[in-house]
């Protein structure tokens, strides 16, 4: 075992302090631990570098379908038994799946961490599936779809435009998988993918709540300890995007669409080990582009000097392992065609690089962002979330506790350099939803 | 109102000897009265205030004039239009929340300490004092609008309001507090003055607080947000039976995945018996254990993703309701499977280590929900809103434990209705008619 680091983050001009402990276990598992002694309970999360985006071609979804299937029964567990043990302590769990992540976490009161430990090291080696499981399972993974996908014309849009997205990579799969390639999902599938990924050398673990790092630290090493590091596994690489040099436009038609819209993204940089400046001022942009209604520069132009849509918003999110997106959607107003609303958003655009940024709004979004800062301290949980979430997608704990303080140095011109780089339209896909093509009449 | 009540509920399960709330009860110099636990470890206070009354006061022809008043109160008040207002709320970091439910409205803030007088007094003028300006008017209706027909093609929002239509006919409870296209036209501006002075009302207030600061400072903050509200308003509707019979309606509808949302008439929260029947939900229909639904829907058959039950007593009539999705070709078994396990609970009853399993499950989940500012201000104001004493927490534990298997099993009896259960059903499902 090796004592890494323990950090005090102190936050930018405040005396408020988020006391975080890391340590890295003899098998590579990596432990972070935040305190927070107000209230007498635990967040347990054990998250692994592995999301859909890790998945074999040809079998998407199989990270969220073995998420699932990580309820069933171990070697010594019955199957729903830790959910049971978890509810009967009063606690509450579950878990998630992304393109970079899969996370399982349980909220408990703060005694009850050893036994969370206890399952959830069991569950990482000796998963014991049945045919019967895998059978019901794919079933409940398909409902899943229909009711998140199938259902929601908005959701098939959204597949289809990041399908387009990405030329070459695996983010432009849906996280809950293609439906056919869903259906073909076997034991075998679900097996090799956690035999490879579901070891301690592939995960972190993050404790939060009322605990002693000593403490936890003595519970790690019981409990993930013993565990064997995963000798075969692989570095981390997924097929990277060639220069996207062609705008991509399409049409989405569905007799369930009740709003037309339009949504355009652009692909954008993450943020990247001690290299988070850019996504710092594409965190800006989007809030400037389309934050609030009221003062961001597509609200107030679409919105309030003309009636052109009913919603105008951009959005970005810095927190993935490659290039992500950076989004814009407009509603148009009533009897406003798509084609207008679409020249009126990137008339906007192009006014609002031209005419540049008023001093004041930047003030007053690092003044929103600070503030955050204090608010996020009320919930230990989404704390913990941070954490996990950026250490499975390529940062350090000194990346996450830098982001505030790289957040308040942004300047209108990283602003506006970055606007350029990245509102590339040939590094783009317009979609138009539609319920059919008469609208387009 | 549906998502505030099963919040609530959640809330009053039970109490254990973890949940440490040192709760002040606080009358301002105004004489209005207010829940707070200080607790100063982060500079932030979240303040919930609930007035009775709600959606329900809308007059039947402008239906939707009171969600469209709350959602009116961020957009322009004092000598500040929609624009001028949000950019001194962002410049305070401070941020507000308004809410129409079908019994009440609600308002949900968090401030700073660093300008706590500052952003008090935005939101002060935003209840008091707000603008309606005609400009705000149409475009916030237009959104509404919008919304409302996307409501119209989704299979959730058509399943609610099909139900709510057939079980409560022209009460408020029978249509949605959003109105419709053609009530939401008709609204003036008058009619939001008139819904404004109908439902924020002093003599309706409950408010809760949590985070750092003083009972005589929050005393202060009270009287000046709602001091110069009106004292009175309108009578409330009257009460309301539950007036749908058992059996089925189909709503065809064009997508792959059945919707089915199913209940009958439910239990009063003052029902003195209200505990047995919430442990009994627990166990057939409820999120925290695997309950019986789940297990034979979902982890069985594989038929779902999710099946649930919720009691929802409601101010003026009560209902218990559940919800469940399936493919076309699957949602008849679905909902077969669950008429006989509603069945089978009303004639059989629970066993004891299911009682005793939810009981472990409710009093133990109960101090976990004391997590956050917002969320203890949250509890804390529906607590009032439900007339209960600020002892209840302490309390309340014995009250679950004390429940016995004879009493949840004579509330499976009298409660259930298997003939009772209605099932609507959006999409085109295959073997239903």
């Amino acid at each position: 075992m090796r004592f890494l680091a323990a950090a005090l983050a102190l936050w930018a001009g405040s005396s408020l302090a988020e006391e975080v402990t890391t340590f890295q276990l003899d098998n590579g598992m990596d432990v972070v631990v935040i305190e927070d002694h107000r209230a007498p309970v635990v967040v347990h999360m054990l998250w692994y570098r592995a999301g859909s985006a890790d998945e074999p071609v040809g079998s998407s979804g199989v990270a969220h379908y073995l998420e699932h299937l990580l309820f069933k029964a171990t070697e010594t567990v019955e199957s729903g038994e830790f959910q049971r043990v978890v509810a009967e302590n009063g606690g509450s769990d579950n878990a998630f799946t992304s393109y970079d992540y899969t996370g399982y976490f349980q909220r408990v009161a703060a005694d009850r961490l050893p036994l969370m430990m206890q399952y959830e090291a069991d569950r990482m080696n000796n998963l014991v599936l049945t045919e019967e499981d895998i059978r019901t399972e794919l079933g409940v993974i398909l409902e899943e779809r229909n009711q998140r996908t199938e259902n929601s014309p908005n959701a098939l849009a959204r597949e289809q435009m990041r399908a387009a997205q990405f030329l070459n990579h695996r983010y432009g799969v849906p996280i809950i998988g293609w439906k056919h390639e869903m259906e073909e999902l076997d034991m075998q599938d679900a097996l090799s993918f956690y035999d490879i990924y579901y070891s301690p050398n592939n995960a972190i673990l993050v404790v939060a709540g009322d605990v002693e790092p000593d403490e936890v630290l003595a519970l790690a090493e019981k409990y993930y300890g013993p565990l064997p590091a995963e000798p075969n596994l692989p570095e981390r690489f997924r097929t990277q995007e060639p220069p996207q040099i062609a705008e991509r436009r399409l049409i989405f038609e569905d007799p369930r669409v009740a709003q037309p819209y339009i949504s355009r993204s652009y692909i954008a940089p993450e943020r990247d080990e001690g290299a988070q400046e850019e996504a710092a001022a594409l965190t800006y942009l989007a809030d400037l582009l389309g934050g609030s209604p009221f003062t961001s520069a597509l609200g107030i132009a679409l919105q309030f000097e003309t009636n052109t849509a009913v919603y105008a918003g951009a959005y970005y999110d810095g927190l993935n392992l490659d290039d992500g997106t950076f989004g814009l959607t407009v509603v148009p107003a009533e009897g406003v065609s798509l084609q207008d609303a679409e020249d009126a958003m990137d008339a906007a655009i192009a006014a609002f690089l031209e005419e540049g940024i008023d001093p004041a709004r930047m003030e007053a979004l690092r003044t929103q962002l600070k503030a955050s800062e204090i608010y996020a301290r009320d919930n230990v949980g989404g704390i913990a979330r941070r954490y996990g979430a950026a250490l499975t997608s390529g940062l350090t704990v000194d990346d996450v506790q830098a982001w505030p303080e790289i957040l308040q140095a942004v300047t209108a011109e990283d602003v506006l350099a970055a606007a350029e780089r990245v509102l590339d339209r040939d590094q783009s896909v317009t979609g138009w939803v539609i319920p059919s093509r008469e609208v387009l009449q | 109102m549906i998502r505030y009540v099963l919040a609530f509920a959640l809330s009053l399960t039970a109490a254990s000897a973890q949940a440490e709330i040192d709760i002040q009860e606080i009358t301002s110099p105004g004489g209005i009265d207010a829940w707070l636990v200080e607790e100063d470890s982060i500079p932030f206070v979240a303040i919930e205030i609930i007035f009775d009354g709600g959606a329900s006061l809308d007059d039947p022809a402008k239906r939707g004039a009171t969600n469209l008043m709350m959602a009116l109160l961020e957009e322009g008040s004092g000598d500040l239009d929609a624009r001028g207002f949000q950019e001194a709320r962002e410049a305070l970091a401070a941020s507000y929340g308004f809410s129409a439910y079908d019994d009440s409205v609600s308002v949900s803030a968090v401030f700073l300490t660093e300008n706590r007088d500052e952003a008090a007094a935005l939101l002060r003028d935003a209840l008091v004092d707000p603008r309606f300006d005609d400009d705000a008017i149409e475009r916030v209706r237009a959104q509404v609008q919008s919304m409302l027909r996307s409501d119209a093609q989704d299979p959730n929002s058509i399943a609610s309001a099909t139900f709510d239509a057939a079980a409560f006919g022209d009460h408020p409870y029978g249509s949605s507090l959003d109105g419709t296209a053609e009530t939401v036209a008709a609204i003036t501006r008058d009619d939001l003055i008139a819904a404004h002075t109908n439902a924020l009302v002093q003599g309706r207030v409950y408010v809760g607080a949590a985070g750092d600061i003083s009972a005589d400072e929050l005393g202060v903050l009270i009287d000046d947000l709602i001091g110069d509200l009106p004292m009175e308003g309108p009578d409330l509707p009257d009460r309301v039976e539950f007036g749908l019979e058992g059996g089925t309606t189909v709503v065809p509808y064009d997508t792959p995945q059945s919707v089915a949302l199913f209940g009958h008439e439910g239990i009063e929260r003052d029902d003195e018996n209200f505990f047995a029947a919430y442990l009994l939900n627990e166990i057939l229909g409820g999120s925290g254990l695997e309950s019986r639904l789940m297990h034979e829907v979902r982890e069985k058959r594989g038929l779902t993703y999710g099946v649930y039950s919720y009691l929802v007593p409601k101010d003026l009539s009560t209902m218990y309701l559940g919800q469940v999705a399936s493919g076309n070709a699957t949602i008849a078994e679905a909902i077969e499977v669950v008429r006989a396990e509603w069945a089978k609970m009303a004639s059989e009853g629970v066993t004891a280590q299911e009682l005793d399993a939810a009981k472990t499950y409710l009093t133990g989940a109960y101090p976990l929900r004391f997590d956050g500012n917002a969320e203890i201000a949250g509890i804390l104001v529906g607590m009032q809103a439900q007339d209960l004493p600020t002892e209840y927490i302490a309390g309340r534990n014995d009250l679950v434990n004390a429940v016995t298997l004879e009493e949840v099993n004579q509330m499976a009896a009298e409660l259930l209705d298997p003939d009772g259960l209605h099932f609507v059903v959006v999409g085109q499902p295959e073997g239903l008619e």
